[in-house]
Order: structure tokens, then C-alpha cells, then sequence
């Protein structure tokens, strides 16, 4: 039988702060009925207000979840209340108890939809039509060309005019980037987006690298096979997930080392970092979920998973998608990731964008640094170098837990470093098991 | 350009591309290329046909090279780590419970009021003697910074990584000015001479605790030139340990120049049952109260005299009361009790049973309510009990002299308990708030009992819950866990929907969620 889920993991999987708070009411065990766990399934009834009471079960290991009430939130407080009831490892979930049907049905009717759903996929690869989808490729390519090619006109008439009056012509640049969007370019229109809000001081680069950026997109034909993968990624093509699930894989066992959440108010996106075990390659998955929805893949800090990921194509290949898993997400070693000095983990950086012009970041474990306040802002040091904390990455309250959680001794830091300096992400002190930063 | 990791060549001809681009090309010429040669190298290929365009082909060049050739900043001094700290780490689940607690995230599990559970958290958990994760150390401070009253508690848990940070974050400076630990004896002199008030009354207070002469000595060191106001603040001090060594500081005191100086050390004083100053009250007792026969007279002063007013009763009544009422008050209040059983031979509850007078005026209850202040003063808990009483029948207000909260507070807490529980069988919860609050936390099971019965009978009697919110609040906080299943039966009774429904689910709620989080501190829920 598999291990209990943390709080904090219960906590990871709410879609917003109301539901928290309504699933913690739900959290005790009066409400609950007919509670049980077995096999990677729980299940529980739930009173409300209503006669009949919620039926609100979980598979863990995806995690799938399922409720009988009304409500659109999802995971709904019902589930969540289940959830933390059973991480506190309350008496009243029956271990091992026999499933009821409504469980045994939904799990039956579960596993013929994800049977349906591969079947549809291998319908469709079989069905598709090789000469249309060509087509379609070279009528969107046009366009991005067409795109790309205003966009360097109108980074040069910038230029031409004088940075100094960029902020006055914000409106136009929203409208640039609406242009980029009818191009079929989205990745240039969120630069451009960019842009437009960037303050004065990183202006001539942002301009530099998105004109290197359209530029680049106008000879890809031309590029090194990787390099113009990059290319197409940042213009705005995105893989197709089964067509990279069919390519090529690498299984390994994959350490979480991290993740971190942003929200707006169309898209909720979840940032997973991974290492191999075996292969050392960092790898980043991401989720999404709806506003008012968590997304689903939930894999907390220090866990391991056996899995195969197959990567998006790219000069730097870090962005991936999780395949074939195997068996559920276990403990994983209980000491901190190897890692680098700060001089090591900059000079990775410089590496990395060597491969690709554009990287802002790139994944790094830092060993045995301490958070130091310094008269220009925290910086962490291992004595011999240092690398400051990007300003803004992680709220000021977030860095002196940090400070608190190293008392001036050396820490193991995961997170990105940029040319703007690290973003913290997880944190282990000693032989302590791993704290999220930023939240 | 402010670049938090240096780089490896600042002579690259960034800043005159900068300045162009920002003028425009219109009115800038386009800078000539600089730098090492590669650099140079590339810029030669940049076709300069179009000089917008050929600036941002060398701005990405420049820009390019500048973050491939990032170099980490040079480290800087590290500072001194935090002491270490031997205490035991905090069990897991009260790690997480204490991060609910102080908020840092509302998550599930919270019932009611976690603002008021948190100090009973924190007292326990110094109780325990734990060390806190580093983690929840900054957001503990922060809690405490906003609740003086969690501040003792807080900086006791933080330990020496609390005075580490407070050392670099302004917001927490509070730590070092918290009593939490033994007085640090070489931070002694200059605390003294430089510190600020708090850190001194602190100091002294720390000092007192462990060195009571000591505490007297560093105080007299500079008694002149203190101000009034801390003058008293400072004489409080010594209330704790107060022995025959303070005296002849007291009797000083007397003469001070501020009223509340001379109103302080004549209040310590009457406590110090053998010094001159009780001689001289009882002195004065004896004279206006006299045993006579079986009845007790009262011949009240007739003025208040010089070395009256010097040991601190004030001439004029700031009562409104006969002057000649509070002057007898003033002194049988300050009087050592002792003295009553030595000249009588009648002991608390024979003298509390014989008739008072002076012929004309009834002077019983002047005189209980003078021996009820004695007795919290002395802390005699004799006296105190023979003036309470059996707890009054129903229907009678009683005849307890003095505040009956302050009395109880003098006995042992069993019998605090006992008396309170009794009190409310027969009164309810009405007039129960301040004898509650006198109680131990967290109350007795039978005490419990009594608190939750007559609860259930207020809700019978279709009261509105609001009007005994005050006990209701102090119940969350003091309720014993053994009542638990009590308040969850009585929040399954409730007719549904009710304002007492959910009264009571809130308790039982709240019950659970103590019960749980002192259990998580014993390490039982793991």
C-alpha cells in the first residue's frame, strides 16, 4: 500500500484559497460516512445540506478525481476534505475496506476512456491526410514569414526614432502584438507583449534579441537542425504531444526538484523541474489548469519517478512531456541533489545560451551556498563566488524563511539562473527534507 | 545598467550602441564597433546599409556575447552563523499545524479562532522544549511583532536563531528586548546605563528573578535620576522576591517626590508582614478595630495624620466615600493579617462571624471588604477562603466582600476549579466570566462539566448564544479535551440550522483541533 500524501501535497492540489478554506470544514470526520482506501483508490460519503449525501472518490496514483456534487471547482472541497482527512490518517477511512460500487463503476469507466482515447489517437494518425497537413504547415509558415518580416520593420523604425520615446508608443506594441497573434506567431507576440511593460534600462536588449529572434525565423531553413527547432519553439509553434510520445524517449528515474505555480486570469500554470537519476538531464514539465482549477499533474519536491519523457526538440532541449510511467511516485533519496558553486551554475548559464541566444534561465542546483543581505540586495555565496537572488523572483518574507532555514549555514538551493541573477525555488537544509521558497 | 552578475568584458561598445538607440539613429550616428577582436570580427560582417537595422544586429551581438560571458560576483563576507541550538526538532505534524497557526497559509483544518488558540500552541510548545524549524521562525516574529502578548513565548521558541535574525531585520528587534531566558551577566551594566526602557525594566526584571540583591542594588544605582513614571514601573519589580532585604529601599521610597512612587513601595511594604511599615499599620488597625466582648468595634480614624499620609493613604477619598470610611479602609487593607488571629486567638472564619460596630453604623461589610483586599494582597489563602464562603444558594446575591475573582485567585487552583464549577451549577454563566478566568487552563473535567451543562441549559432556555459570547470564547481556549464528546452530542442535538447548532459545532470544532494540536506536541499523532 502506498504512503499517505503530505498536507502540503493535499494543500498543492486546490484550485484556489476558497476552496481550501471550504474543504478544511470538511476536513474532520464528522461529515464523513462509508470512508475507505484501497488499492489506490479512496473513497467517502459526504453530508450535505442535502438528503443524499456526495460521493467524492480519488484515484491516487494519476490523480483522477471524482465527486457527485454540482460544484465546478475541481478537485471540489468535498474531494479535498476527503484528501486531508486522510493525510492526517484519520481512523475513519477504513484501510483495505472492500470498494462499493459506485467506486468499482467509475474506476471501470475510467479505464475504458483512457482505452477509447488511445484508440481514437491511433485512428487518427492512421486517418490523417499527409498531403493536407502539409499544406496546412506551408499556408501557416507564409504567414509567420509575413509576420516576422513587420515585426523587424517595426523594431528598426524604433530604432530609428530613439528608445526614449518607447513608453509613449505602448498602445502601438499591444497592437504589434495583435498583429503577431493573426500571424499565427504567438510565441513573438508575447515578446512583444513584453515588450511593451519592459523598463527603459533592458530595452535595447529585449529589441536586440527579439530582431535576432525574427531574423533567425527568416533563414531557419538554413539553421542547424536544433537551432531552428529553438527557432520554430520561440516563434510559436508548439509539438504535438503524441507525436513527441511517439518519437524518441528517455526513461530514467526523475527526481522532482521543484515546481512553482503562476497564475493570470485565463490559465493557472504549474512548472515542474525534473533531473535523471541515471542520465543527469534536467527536464521541465508543465500543467495547466483552467482558472478555478488546479492542474492535475501534482508531484511534490523529492519524490522520484520512474518514467519515460520525451523532450520538445531544441538547441537546449529542457521543455518535455511525461509518457509511459512506471509504478507511482516514491520517496526519493534523502539527501539533497549534487549540485554546483555559484561561479559553476553562472558559467552553465553562459554555456547554455550559447546553444540558444534566447534562454532566460536555466535549471540549476546550487550546493552549499548561504543566503547573504548585502547593501545591493541577497545574494547567495559559497565564499569563494557568488550569484544574486533575481530581484522579484520569490516575495522579500519568502527569502528570510530561507535566510532562517540556512541560520548561516550552507544550503542546497534548486532554481533558475539568469542574466538577471537565481530564482530560488526548493531549499534543503542539512540532511532535511525539501522546502518550496517561494510560497 | 545595474547587472547582478558581472561580466567578462565591460569594453564592448554596449553603452555607445545604447545611447544611439535611445536618441535613434535619425540624430545618432551609429557607434563604431569595440571590443576584443572576435567581437570585432562579427561586427565587421553586420551589413551597416541600414543603420536602425545594423544597430540591433550589433546590440544582439554585444548583447549575446555579454550573457554567454556571465562571471558570478565575487563572494562576500559571510556572516556569523546562528548559535546552536540543542533542543529537540519540533514534531512534524505540529510543524504544520504551527504554520497554519500563524498564518502564513489559511489552509484546511482551521476552525474558529486560530488567533487564540496560538498562544496556548506556543506555551505548550515551550513547555516541550522544542526547537523550531528555520522556516517558521521569520513568520512566527512577524505574529508576534503584531501580538505583544505572543512575544515571551515566540522569542523563548525562536531561540538563538530568533536573536540571529532579529540581529538583520529591524521588523524583529523586539527579540532582544523580550524576557525569555536567564539575564545575560556581562550584557548587565551597559543594558542598564544605555538601554532602552523596555530593555531595562526587562533587564531588571531578568536580574531580579535570579539575584534578587542584585536586582535592588543595580536599581538604588540610579534611582535619583530616573523619571517618576519609570520610577514605578521599576519599583514593580520588585515585587517578585520581595524580602526584608528591600525594606529599608521601601521605607525611602515612602518619601518619594511622585505620589504613584510613594503609593507603590507602601503597597509592597504592607506585604512585608514583618518590616516597620506592617508594625505601624497594625498599630493603627488595632485602634480602630477592637475586639470587645463578642462583638467587633470600630472607631474609625479621625484624621488622616502626617505618618499616615507618609505611609501612603492618601487625605482625600478619591471615592467620593466618608473620608473618615476610607482611612479606616486604607489601614485595615495595608495591615498584616496575622496580627488579627495573634491579639483575638479567633482564627479567618470566627472573626468573619461576629457582629461589627461602633454602636450607630454598620460597618460589616467596610470591614470585610477591607480584609478581602488583604488577602489578595498577602496572598492568604486562609483568609481568602473563610471570605468567600460556600458558594452562595440561588437567588442570593451573596455576601462575598472584594472582587470574588480576586479571592479565588489566591487559593491553590483545585479549589479555584471546585469553587467556579459549584458557582456555576447553582448561577449559570451569567456572572461566571471573571471566576473563569481565574481558573487554570485548561479547566478541570468537572469544572468542564459544569461549564458545558449550563450551557446546554442556556440553550434550553432559548437564550441567545451571543449574550454569553465572552464565556464562549474563554471556553474554546479552556474547555478540558474529556468534554469533547459532550459538546459534539450537544451540537448533534441542537435543532438544525439554529445559531446554537452551530455554537456548539464550532466548540466540538475547535475542541478537536486543540485536542489534536497538544497531542502533535507530544509527538502522539505523528
Amino acid at each position: 500500500m502506498e504512503e499517505r500524501w503530505s498536507t502540503e501535497h493535499v494543500l498543492s492540489l486546490a484550485p484556489d484559497q476558497a476552496s481550501l478554506k471550504a474543504a478544511g470544514k470538511l476536513s474532520g470526520p464528522a461529515p464523513w460516512s462509508g470512508a475507505g482506501w484501497e488499492q489506490g483508490v479512496l473513497w467517502g460519503l459526504c453530508k450535505g445540506s442535502g438528503s443524499t449525501p456526495y460521493r467524492a472518490a480519488v484515484e491516487l496514483a494519476t490523480p483522477a478525481y471524482k465527486c457527485s456534487c454540482p460544484s465546478r471547482k475541481f478537485p471540489c472541497k468535498h474531494v479535498l476534505g476527503l484528501l486531508l482527512l486522510w493525510s492526517a490518517g484519520a481512523a475513519e477511512i477504513a484501510e483495505g475496506a472492500e470498494r462499493p460500487d459506485w467506486v468499482a463503476e467509475w474506476m471501470a469507466g475510467r479505464q475504458a476512456a483512457v482505452e477509447q482515447k488511445t484508440a481514437r489517437q491511433q485512428v487518427r494518425a492512421e486517418t490523417a491526410d499527409p498531403a493536407a497537413a502539409r499544406r496546412r504547415v506551408e499556408r501557416r509558415t507564409a504567414r509567420v514569414s509575413a509576420g516576422a518580416q513587420e515585426l523587424r520593420l517595426r523594431l528598426a523604425d524604433g530604432v530609428r526614432r530613439g528608445l526614449a520615446d518607447h513608453a509613449a508608443g505602448a498602445a502601438d506594441w499591444e497592437q504589434v502584438a495583435a498583429r503577431m497573434v493573426d500571424a499565427q506567431a504567438p510565441g513573438l507576440a508575447s515578446k512583444v507583449r513584453e515588450l511593451a511593460y519592459t523598463p527603459q534600462q533592458g530595452l535595447l536588449t529585449g529589441y536586440a534579441l527579439l530582431h535576432l529572434l525574427a531574423g533567425a525565423w527568416g533563414r531557419v531553413d538554413e539553421l542547424p537542425e536544433e537551432l531552428a527547432a529553438t527557432v520554430r519553439t520561440r516563434v510559436g509553434f508548439t509539438a504535438d504531444t503524441a507525436e513527441l510520445l511517439a518519437g524518441p524517449t528517455v526513461r530514467d528515474r526523475w527526481l522532482v526538484l521543484g515546481s512553482r505555480d503562476t497564475a493570470d486570469d485565463r490559465l493557472t500554470t504549474r512548472r515542474l523541474w525534473l533531473r535523471g537519476a541515471k542520465t543527469g538531464r534536467p527536464a521541465l514539465l508543465l500543467a495547466f489548469g483552467r482558472p478555478g482549477q488546479a492542474p492535475e499533474l501534482a508531484l511534490p519536491a523529492g519524490q522520484s519517478l520512474e518514467a519515460e519523457l520525451a523532450f520538445h526538440p531544441g538547441a537546449r532541449p529542457l521543455r518535455a512531456v511525461l509518457g509511459q510511467r512506471y509504478g507511482a511516485p516514491e520517496a526519493g533519496p534523502a539527501e539533497p541533489p549534487a549540485g554546483l558553486s555559484p561561479a559553476e551554475a553562472v558559467a552553465g548559464y553562459g554555456a547554455a545560451v550559447a546553444d540558444d541566444p534566447w534562454l532566460e534561465s536555466w535549471p540549476v542546483v546550487l550546493s552549499e551556498v548561504v543566503p547573504v543581505l548585502g547593501p545591493e540586495g541577497w545574494q547567495l555565496t559559497d565564499g569563494r563566488s557568488a550569484v544574486a537572488v533575481r530581484r522579484g523572483s520569490v516575495p522579500e518574507a519568502a527569502l528570510w524563511r530561507l535566510a532562517a532555514l540556512s541560520a548561516g549555514h550552507p544550503v542546497t538551493l534548486f532554481g533558475e539562473c539568469g542574466p538577471a541573477g537565481f530564482a530560488p525555488v526548493t531549499a534543503w537544509a542539512g540532511q532535511g527534507r525539501p522546502v518550496g521558497v517561494g510560497q | 545598467m545595474t547587472t547582478p552578475t558581472t561580466t567578462l568584458e565591460t569594453a564592448d561598445g554596449w553603452a555607445e550602441l545604447e545611447t544611439a538607440a535611445l536618441l535613434g539613429t535619425d540624430r545618432r550616428a551609429l557607434p563604431e564597433p569595440a571590443g576584443p577582436a572576435a567581437l570585432l570580427a562579427a561586427a565587421a560582417a553586420v551589413d551597416r546599409t541600414d543603420p536602425a537595422v545594423a544597430l540591433l544586429d550589433l546590440a544582439a551581438l554585444v548583447a549575446v556575447r555579454r550573457r554567454a560571458g556571465a562571471v558570478a560576483l565575487p563572494a562576500p563576507e559571510l556572516p556569523p552563523a546562528a548559535a546552536p541550538d540543542a533542543r529537540p526538532e519540533l514534531p512534524e505534524a505540529a510543524a504544520r499545524r504551527l504554520a497554519v497557526l500563524v498564518g502564513g497559509r489559511t489552509a484546511g483544518a482551521a476552525p474558529a479562532n486560530l488567533a487564540e488558540l496560538l498562544p496556548q500552541w506556543l506555551e505548550a510548545a515551550v513547555a516541550h522544549g522544542y526547537r523550531l524549524p528555520g522556516s517558521l521562525v521569520p513568520p512566527l516574529l512577524d505574529a508576534a511583532r503584531a501580538r505583544s502578548e505572543l512575544r515571551a513565548p515566540a522569542v523563548a521558541l525562536a531561540g538563538p536563531l530568533g536573536r540571529w535574525l532579529a540581529d538583520r531585520n529591524q521588523d524583529w528587534r523586539f527579540v532582544h528586548r523580550t524576557a525569555a531566558e536567564p539575564a545575560e551577566a556581562d550584557a548587565g551594566p551597559q543594558v542598564w546605563q544605555e538601554g532602552l526602557f523596555a530593555e531595562r525594566v526587562t533587564h531588571l526584571v531578568r536580574l531580579r528573578r535570579e539575584r534578587p540583591q542584585d536586582a535592588l542594588e543595580l536599581l538604588a544605582s540610579t534611582w535619583p535620576t530616573e523619571r517618576a513614571e519609570d520610577r514605578v514601573l521599576f519599583l514593580d519589580a520588585l515585587q517578585e522576591g520581595l524580602s526584608a532585604a528591600d525594606e529599608p529601599f521601601l521605607e525611602a521610597a515612602l518619601t518619594d517626590r511622585s505620589k504613584n512612587v510613594r503609593a507603590t513601595a507602601a503597597e509592597l511594604l504592607s506585604t512585608l508582614p514583618g518590616s516597620a511599615f506592617a508594625t505601624r499599620m497594625a498599630e493603627r488597625a488595632r485602634a480602630v478595630v477592637r475586639l470587645e466582648g463578642r462583638r467587633l468595634t470600630v472607631s474609625p480614624p479621625a484624621e488622616c495624620d502626617a505618618g499616615m499620609q507618609r505611609d501612603g493613604i492618601p487625605p482625600k477619598s478619591p471615592t467620593g466615600r466618608g473620608e473618615r470610611a476610607w482611612w479606616f479602609g486604607e489601614i485595615v487593607a495595608a495591615a498584616p493579617l496575622a496580627l488579627w488571629a495573634a491579639d483575638t486567638g479567633l482564627g479567618p472564619d470566627q472573626l468573619l462571624r461576629l457582629p461589627v460596630g461602633d454602636g450607630g453604623t454598620d460597618w460589616t461589610d467596610d470591614l470585610r471588604e477591607a480584609w478581602a483586599r488583604a488577602a489578595v494582597r498577602q496572598q492568604d489563602a486562609d483568609w481568602a477562603r473563610a471570605l468567600l464562603g460556600p458558594v452562595p444558594r440561588p437567588g442570593r446575591a451573596g455576601r462575598t466582600a472584594g472582587s470574588p475573582a480576586r479571592l479565588l485567585s489566591v487559593l491553590p487552583a483545585a479549589e479555584r476549579s471546585a469553587w467556579t464549577a459549584a458557582f456555576v451549577q447553582t448561577h449559570g454563566l451569567g456572572d461566571a466570566f471573571q471566576l473563569l478566568g481565574a481558573c487554570a487552563t485548561p479547566w478541570t473535567p468537572p469544572l468542564s462539566t459544569a461549564v458545558v451543562a449550563a450551557l446546554e441549559r442556556a440553550a434550553g432556555s432559548g437564550a441567545y448564544p451571543w449574550s454569553h459570547s465572552g464565556v464562549l470564547g474563554m471556553t474554546e481556549r479552556a474547555l478540558a479535551p474529556e468534554a469533547a464528546p459532550a459538546v459534539a452530542a450537544l451540537a448533534a442535538d441542537a435543532a438544525p440550522d439554529t445559531a446554537w447548532a452551530e455554537t456548539f459545532d464550532r466548540l466540538a470544532g475547535t475542541l478537536r483541533f486543540r485536542a489534536a494540536m497538544l497531542a502533535e506536541l507530544v509527538g502522539r499523532a505523528g
